[in-house]
Protein backbone atom coordinates (compact mmCIF):
# COMPACT_ATOMS: atom_id res chain seq x y z
CA UNK A 1 0.00 0.00 0.00
CA UNK A 2 1.01 3.59 -0.75
CA UNK A 3 1.11 6.37 1.73
CA UNK A 4 0.01 9.45 0.75
CA UNK A 5 -2.19 12.60 1.07
CA UNK A 6 -5.23 13.93 -0.91
CA UNK A 7 -4.99 16.70 -3.01
CA UNK A 8 -7.82 17.30 -4.42
CA UNK A 9 -10.77 15.65 -6.26
CA UNK A 10 -11.72 15.13 -9.28
CA UNK A 11 -15.18 15.46 -10.89
CA UNK A 12 -16.37 13.48 -14.03
CA UNK A 13 -19.39 13.50 -15.66
CA UNK A 14 -18.43 10.86 -18.59
CA UNK A 15 -17.80 7.64 -17.09
CA UNK A 16 -17.76 4.15 -16.75
CA UNK A 17 -21.33 3.42 -15.48
CA UNK A 18 -20.30 1.27 -12.28
CA UNK A 19 -18.06 4.35 -11.30
CA UNK A 20 -21.61 6.25 -11.43
CA UNK A 21 -21.96 7.91 -7.38
CA UNK A 22 -18.19 6.85 -6.24
CA UNK A 23 -16.19 9.83 -5.13
CA UNK A 24 -12.57 10.20 -6.63
CA UNK A 25 -9.50 12.09 -5.01
CA UNK A 26 -6.50 13.62 -6.03
CA UNK A 27 -3.71 11.82 -4.25
CA UNK A 28 0.40 13.64 -4.15
CA UNK A 29 2.52 10.41 -2.61
CA UNK A 30 4.24 11.49 0.20
CA UNK A 31 7.37 9.52 2.47
CA UNK A 32 6.41 8.33 5.78
CA UNK A 33 7.79 11.16 7.29
CA UNK A 34 6.15 13.59 5.50
CA UNK A 35 7.95 14.80 2.25
CA UNK A 36 5.63 15.33 -0.88
CA UNK A 37 6.66 13.21 -3.15
CA UNK A 38 6.41 14.23 -7.19
CA UNK A 39 3.98 11.61 -8.16
CA UNK A 40 0.22 12.28 -8.25
CA UNK A 41 -2.77 9.61 -8.72
CA UNK A 42 -6.50 9.39 -8.76
CA UNK A 43 -8.12 7.19 -6.34
CA UNK A 44 -11.53 5.92 -5.28
CA UNK A 45 -12.38 6.79 -2.22
CA UNK A 46 -13.82 3.91 0.20
CA UNK A 47 -13.69 5.41 3.65
CA UNK A 48 -14.96 9.03 3.39
CA UNK A 49 -11.44 10.93 3.14
CA UNK A 50 -11.15 14.89 2.51
CA UNK A 51 -8.98 17.18 1.05
CA UNK A 52 -5.15 17.56 2.94
CA UNK A 53 -5.89 13.87 4.94
CA UNK A 54 -3.35 11.88 4.92
CA UNK A 55 -4.20 7.99 4.16
CA UNK A 56 -3.04 4.43 2.60
CA UNK A 57 -4.13 3.19 -0.64
CA UNK A 58 -4.32 -0.34 -2.27
CA UNK A 59 -3.15 -0.57 -5.77
CA UNK A 60 -3.11 -2.80 -8.96
CA UNK A 61 -5.96 -5.79 -8.81
CA UNK A 62 -5.98 -5.64 -5.13
CA UNK A 63 -7.96 -2.18 -5.13
CA UNK A 64 -10.78 -3.85 -6.51
CA UNK A 65 -11.30 -5.74 -3.17
CA UNK A 66 -11.82 -2.76 -1.55
CA UNK A 67 -15.74 -2.05 -0.51
CA UNK A 68 -18.28 -1.59 -3.47
CA UNK A 69 -15.59 -1.40 -6.28
CA UNK A 70 -16.08 -5.02 -6.64
CA UNK A 71 -15.96 -5.99 -10.79
CA UNK A 72 -15.15 -2.16 -10.98
CA UNK A 73 -12.49 -0.82 -13.65
CA UNK A 74 -10.19 1.08 -10.61
CA UNK A 75 -6.83 0.28 -9.80
CA UNK A 76 -6.11 2.93 -7.08
CA UNK A 77 -8.63 2.65 -3.80
CA UNK A 78 -8.13 4.69 -0.45
CA UNK A 79 -8.56 2.08 1.97
CA UNK A 80 -7.77 3.96 5.58
CA UNK A 81 -7.19 7.33 6.95
CA UNK A 82 -3.76 7.53 8.67
CA UNK A 83 -4.63 8.52 12.07
CA UNK A 84 -0.98 8.09 13.32
CA UNK A 85 2.68 7.09 12.13
CA UNK A 86 5.64 5.65 14.36
CA UNK A 87 9.06 5.40 12.38
CA UNK A 88 11.94 3.89 14.39
CA UNK A 89 13.95 6.59 14.74
CA UNK A 90 11.13 9.26 14.77
CA UNK A 91 7.91 8.38 16.96
CA UNK A 92 5.01 10.45 17.27
CA UNK A 93 4.51 11.58 13.45
CA UNK A 94 0.94 12.55 13.15
CA UNK A 95 -1.28 11.78 10.26
CA UNK B 1 8.96 -11.65 -3.24
CA UNK B 2 11.38 -9.03 -2.34
CA UNK B 3 13.83 -8.11 0.67
CA UNK B 4 12.69 -5.64 3.21
CA UNK B 5 13.08 -4.16 6.72
CA UNK B 6 10.11 -3.18 8.87
CA UNK B 7 10.95 0.58 9.94
CA UNK B 8 7.87 1.84 11.41
CA UNK B 9 4.20 1.31 12.41
CA UNK B 10 1.02 3.29 11.59
CA UNK B 11 -2.50 3.08 12.45
CA UNK B 12 -6.04 3.83 10.96
CA UNK B 13 -9.76 3.72 12.56
CA UNK B 14 -11.07 4.39 9.52
CA UNK B 15 -10.24 1.67 7.30
CA UNK B 16 -11.38 -0.83 4.62
CA UNK B 17 -13.53 -3.52 6.79
CA UNK B 18 -11.22 -6.32 5.36
CA UNK B 19 -8.26 -4.50 6.92
CA UNK B 20 -9.84 -4.11 10.64
CA UNK B 21 -7.76 -6.39 13.48
CA UNK B 22 -4.62 -6.48 10.80
CA UNK B 23 -1.44 -5.13 11.67
CA UNK B 24 0.30 -2.30 9.54
CA UNK B 25 4.00 -1.93 9.20
CA UNK B 26 6.01 0.61 7.31
CA UNK B 27 8.57 -1.38 5.02
CA UNK B 28 11.85 -0.31 3.52
CA UNK B 29 12.61 -2.48 0.60
CA UNK B 30 16.18 -3.47 0.68
CA UNK B 31 18.65 -5.02 -1.94
CA UNK B 32 21.12 -8.27 -1.64
CA UNK B 33 23.70 -6.16 0.28
CA UNK B 34 21.37 -4.81 2.64
CA UNK B 35 21.23 -1.18 1.29
CA UNK B 36 17.93 0.72 0.91
CA UNK B 37 16.64 0.25 -2.30
CA UNK B 38 13.06 2.10 -3.53
CA UNK B 39 10.83 4.41 -1.65
CA UNK B 40 9.10 2.69 1.98
CA UNK B 41 5.72 1.29 1.71
CA UNK B 42 3.06 0.17 3.69
CA UNK B 43 2.48 -3.57 3.84
CA UNK B 44 0.12 -5.72 6.15
CA UNK B 45 2.11 -8.23 8.08
CA UNK B 46 0.82 -12.11 8.25
CA UNK B 47 3.74 -13.26 10.15
CA UNK B 48 4.19 -11.30 13.40
CA UNK B 49 6.87 -9.40 12.20
CA UNK B 50 8.39 -6.46 14.46
CA UNK B 51 10.18 -3.22 14.76
CA UNK B 52 14.06 -3.34 13.13
CA UNK B 53 13.71 -7.14 11.59
CA UNK B 54 14.95 -7.89 7.59
CA UNK B 55 11.60 -9.92 6.26
CA UNK B 56 10.65 -10.68 2.66
CA UNK B 57 6.84 -9.43 1.09
CA UNK B 58 4.86 -10.12 -1.33
CA UNK B 59 3.13 -7.61 -3.40
CA UNK B 60 0.27 -7.85 -5.88
CA UNK B 61 -3.32 -9.55 -5.35
CA UNK B 62 -1.09 -12.31 -4.48
CA UNK B 63 -0.27 -10.66 -1.09
CA UNK B 64 -4.11 -11.43 0.03
CA UNK B 65 -3.70 -14.74 -0.42
CA UNK B 66 -1.86 -14.78 3.16
CA UNK B 67 -4.68 -13.88 4.46
CA UNK B 68 -7.22 -16.68 3.12
CA UNK B 69 -9.69 -17.87 3.94
CA UNK B 70 -10.17 -14.13 4.44
CA UNK B 71 -10.63 -11.64 1.52
CA UNK B 72 -8.13 -8.95 2.54
CA UNK B 73 -7.72 -6.04 0.60
CA UNK B 74 -3.76 -5.53 0.14
CA UNK B 75 -1.36 -5.46 -2.38
CA UNK B 76 1.40 -5.91 -0.26
CA UNK B 77 2.33 -8.19 2.92
CA UNK B 78 5.28 -9.68 5.29
CA UNK B 79 5.43 -13.27 4.37
CA UNK B 80 8.12 -14.23 6.36
CA UNK B 81 10.74 -13.02 8.90
CA UNK B 82 14.60 -13.49 7.58
CA UNK B 83 16.97 -15.26 10.12
CA UNK B 84 19.80 -14.48 7.40
CA UNK B 85 20.37 -14.24 3.88
CA UNK B 86 23.57 -14.58 1.77
CA UNK B 87 24.96 -13.75 -1.64
CA UNK B 88 27.76 -15.96 -3.45
CA UNK B 89 29.39 -19.09 -2.24
CA UNK B 90 28.49 -18.47 1.92
CA UNK B 91 29.12 -14.83 2.19
CA UNK B 92 26.69 -13.37 4.37
CA UNK B 93 25.02 -10.18 3.36
CA UNK B 94 22.87 -9.52 6.09
CA UNK B 95 21.00 -10.90 9.28
CA UNK B 96 17.90 -11.07 10.36
CA UNK B 97 16.98 -8.93 13.62
CA UNK B 98 19.51 -6.16 13.03
CA UNK B 99 18.43 -2.91 13.83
Amino acid sequence: MILARVAGTVVATCKDLRLEGRKLLVLQLESPRGDSRDSFLVAVDTVGAGVGERVIAVQGSSARMAEGCKDSPVDTAIVGIVDSLDLDDSVGKEG
Amino acid sequence: MRLGRVVGRLWCSVKDESLQGQKLLVIQPIDASGRDNGHELVALDAVGAGSGEVIYWCRGREASFAFRPKDVGTDASIVGIVDDFTRNQNESTGQGNTT
